[in-house]
């Protein structure tokens, strides 16, 4: 069959499960000896393609990211998880990288790979930008299914089911396509030990942001402050409403 | 001469433990005991020892000598590539026990879930140290018991089930396999299609084990053997496919043409037909582990399936033993781990008189505690690891310090998990009360700690026995031996630990002659194991000041802690025996070199 590439973009950040703490400064979050991993929603895009890729409809998946020489940890995971190859744009450390940088990345790397499929996750839980995805389609112009929940490919095509407000709604999509992948997609494999180690012999090329276009220049958006939410203080009981509508007034709410 | 004996005490020889002129000339310059018992360091000398000299700390010990090189600095094995390779492993076998394995169904049902046993299998646990081209994962022993700890923290009742299949049950084929043994059966057993389980313990025969009876007798062509015997409570015996399997066969000494009754190790497939095990046994804890006896009816093998040799059985499951054991202590480090962090998310978010009950001096006396039991067990289950894949040859007292400790550190850990967490902690739900029936067995199996004991003192004893007159042959096997020791050695070696001139013996009527010998080495043991103890985390918690770690300061609080914990137990030992003042100087010598190599750490506590 007529190779079909799929191009998938992934994102390392700190592990869901993680509390997250303020670092000092109020600048940044704490990220120092946190332990950190594969975006979930990224997993369930790269979970897409290899499945895509065991059914015979697509030829070959490449793991691709913006990140630090740390991020390589993430794409040795998504090649046991089953991609055939990795590509790290690599940026320097304390280097930021917002949706736009990575769009740009990513673009780049479409233009060489061309791929017919360009899978993400819907979002990254660290900035909930949900947005890279959507950039990433209009720099190549190409057409945008997001919040994917089911996705099948046909000749040229691929169909997409989004979940959206309103419920579920159903696009067919000229190839080459941006998707990204939303929670009910799929369920993400556990990569095995023995695919660990198997992954080490996979292709993992590194490449310089800037080489992708990525501009080193200062970020467009500029963090002003970073704080925990307030710790919750303890509620009242009120026995009228009367006295409720007094105690809101007199704190101000109304 | 330092010990004071004079030439003819109890008859030993005049250089007795080869102390004198060498005890300080071979210390690291580093260290400068300064107890004025002892004298003034001497200028150093070149180091006499005799060839093939032991370099365990253990065995150093025991000897009056402080072997640094296994113990310090804290060794460090993995390659950057090897580290790496561990740093990926972890993450998928955490996340499987966290969100697949089910240890409160697993410990309900009585076995693992057929879906988590595949689900192992596929995850390749079951082949972790078997070699790559096998189509194992080829980890060595650090990398290993970095996974173990993980198993261990999340259900032991799995985490026997590997064991009892990989770090026992095909240990021998790795150990002592042929290239053809190895070819046949390794690959099957690393993907988990083949089960494997370990075959040693009768009804008649615990500790005891050179006494089993299961026998295999030989074929007149010479091609096979008929194996019968009986096994009891051997771990995976339902599941297994290939069982290591210890009996007794008759074996012609060369020289006298006589035929004496041997153990040998055989590899027994259950296709070779007349493998039978019973029902699953019932037990306390590790409730998911399959438990049965087996039964082997004239069973036969082949010729070929014969392991490390005819008559080398004993050897062999020693061996066997004495190479998985590091793995136990890296299991009990992982459980006190996770037991450490129930305590503490209840003792954090419990408030009791008007506080969260953390905030208690006594809760943050057992929390303490437990945090140092838990250190000293890693950081020993660690080193003995790293010792292991260094090469060092000899780990067999460390290791086995390390079971007893670790052992018995989870259990102590577990019993004031639940006490921290009240009647929460009793209560099925929060797990903590299967944990603590889990845990029982590992003082038991594997060796007994009160065996474990014997041997540890027994062992580090046998490099002063081979001085003794005339019973070297015994002590080189003093677990086989025991029985011999009984006799003149025991004697000797009572009389030495116990300040008893040798002559009592000899006019005292039996019934009141001193006995208790077992008791005296126990306690010999019971300072071995805290002196290695002191050693393992004052190396670690230096390693990684030197590191600029970022738990450096409290691993030096967890170290000195420690340290100040077991002095009274040490200088105790030495004062009892005190009456033999510097005879007994091999545990006081011990305690002089580390205050004075450690004495910027000593310095804290005013010592030295």
């Amino acid at each position: 069959m007529a190779a079909l590439r799929v191009l998938v973009g992934v994102k390392r950040v700190i592990d869901f499960a993680v509390k997250v703490r303020v670092a000092p400064g109020g600048a940044a979050v704490q990220t120092q000896g946190v332990k950190h991993s594969l975006n979930p929603f990224c997993e369930i895009a790269l979970e897409e393609a290899v499945r895509l890729r065991e059914a015979g409809a697509a030829t070959e998946v490449v793991v691709a990211t913006l990140g630090t020489k740390a991020s390589q940890e993430t794409l040795r995971t998504a090649l046991a998880m089953g991609a055939d190859r990795a590509v790290l744009a690599e940026l320097a450390e304390g280097a930021a990288a917002g949706p736009r940088e990575v769009a740009v990345a990513l673009a780049a790397l479409a233009r060489r790979l061309q791929p017919q499929l360009v899978l993400l996750g819907k979002q990254a839980i660290d900035d909930d930008c949900n947005q890279t995805g959507q950039i990433l389609a209009a720099i190549l112009d190409w057409p945008q299914g997001t919040f994917a929940s089911r996705v099948s490919l046909e000749p040229g095509a691929v169909q997409v089911q989004r979940e959206v407000d309103g419920g579920l709604e159903t696009l067919r999509l000229r190839l080459p396509a941006v998707l990204t992948a939303d929670l009910r997609l799929n369920e993400p494999r556990y990569a095995t030990l023995p695919n660990i180690m198997k992954a080490k012999k996979k292709p993992l090329e590194v490449v310089p942001a800037a080489d992708l276009g990525v501009p080193a220049g200062p970020p467009r958006l500029r963090l002003l402050q970073l704080q925990e939410p307030p710790p919750r203080a303890g509620g009242e009981k009120v026995e009228s409403v009367e006295s409720l509508l007094g105690k809101l007034r007199h704190a101000g709410r109304i | 001469m330092i010990l004071g004996f004079s030439d003819d005490f109890l008859g030993f020889p005049d250089d007795f433990l080869g102390f004198s002129d060498d005890f300080f000339g071979i210390l690291p310059p580093f260290s400068r005991p300064c107890s004025p018992k002892l004298g003034p360091p001497r200028p150093r000398q070149p180091p006499q020892k005799p060839r093939g000299e032991s370099k365990s700390f253990a065995v150093g010990m025991f000897l009056g000598r402080l072997n640094a090189e296994q113990v310090f600095p804290y060794p460090s094995v993995l390659t950057e590539e090897q580290e790496q390779t561990l740093r990926e492993l972890v993450g998928p076998l955490s996340r499987f026990f966290e969100e697949v394995n089910n240890p409160f169904k697993n410990d309900a049902l009585e076995k693992v879930e057929d879906e988590t046993m595949k689900g192992l299998k596929e995850l390749g646990a079951f082949g972790l140290q078997v070699p790559l081209e096998f189509g194992g994962l080829g980890l060595n022993n650090t990398q290993y018991a970095r996974l173990v700890q993980i198993v261990g923290q999340h259900d032991l009742g799995v985490g026997i089930t590997l064991g009892a299949h990989q770090s026992i049950g095909f240990k021998g084929l790795l150990l002592y396999g042929t290239p053809p043994q190895k070819e046949k059966y390794l690959p099957r057993l690393a993907t988990g299609e083949w089960v494997a389980a370990f075959c040693l313990t009768e009804p008649g025969s615990g500790s005891d084990a050179a006494s089993i009876r299961t026998r295999a007798t030989p074929s007149p062509c010479g091609s096979f053997w008929t194996l019968d015997g009986e096994k009891i409570w051997i771990s995976n015996g339902g599941l297994a496919e290939l069982f290591t399997v210890f009996a007794q066969t008759p074996v012609r000494d060369e020289r006298s043409g006589e035929s004496r009754e041997r153990i040998t190790a055989f590899l027994v497939e259950r296709g070779f037909g007349g493998v039978t095990h019973g029902p699953s046994e019932k037990k306390l804890g590790i409730r998911a582990s399959n438990t049965t006896s087996l039964h082997f009816d004239s069973v036969r093998v082949p010729a070929q399936n014969v392991l490390g040799g005819l008559g080398g059985g004993f050897k062999v499951a020693m061996n066997i033993l004495n190479n998985g054991r590091f793995g136990m202590a890296a299991a009990m480090a992982g459980t006190m781990r996770g037991l450490l962090q129930a305590a503490v998310a209840h003792a954090s978010t419990r408030t009791q008189f008007g506080a969260k009950i953390h905030k208690f001096g006594a809760i943050q006396e057992k929390l303490a505690r437990m945090a140092l039991l838990h250190y000293v067990t890693e950081s020993m289950a660690f080193m003995i690891s790293a010792n292991m894949d260094r090469g060092d040859p000899d780990f067999q007292i460390e290791a086995a310090i390390s079971k007893i400790f670790g052992s018995e550190a989870a259990w102590a850990v577990a019993d004031e998990c639940i006490q921290i967490m009240g009647g929460m902690g009793f209560m099925q739900e929060q797990g903590v009360e299967r944990v603590l029936r889990d845990l029982r067995i590992f003082r038991i199996f594997e060796g007994t700690n009160d065996i474990l004991r014997l041997f540890v003192a027994l062992q580090g004893f046998q490099g002063l026995g081979a001085q003794l007159r005339g019973v070297q042959a015994a002590l080189r096997d003093p677990l086989g031996n025991v029985g011999v020791l009984t006799g003149e050695v025991t004697r000797r070696l009572r009389s030495w630990i116990l300040g008893v001139p040798g002559w009592i013996f000899g006019v005292l009527n039996p019934e009141i002659r001193p006995k208790e010998e077992q008791f005296a080495l126990k306690r010999v043991a019971d300072a071995a194991i805290d002196v290695y103890a002191m050693a393992v985390v004052l190396s670690r918690a230096s390693r990684s000041l030197n590191s600029g770690l970022p738990t450096a300061q409290h691993e030096r609080l967890l170290a000195l802690s420690w340290c100040q914990e077991v002095k009274p137990g040490i200088s105790g030992i030495s004062g009892e025996f005190g009456n033999f003042g510097g005879k007994f100087g091999i545990l006081g010598g011990i305690w002089v070199d580390f205050g004075g190599k450690f004495g910027e750490f000593w310095g804290d506590f005013g010592e030295n």
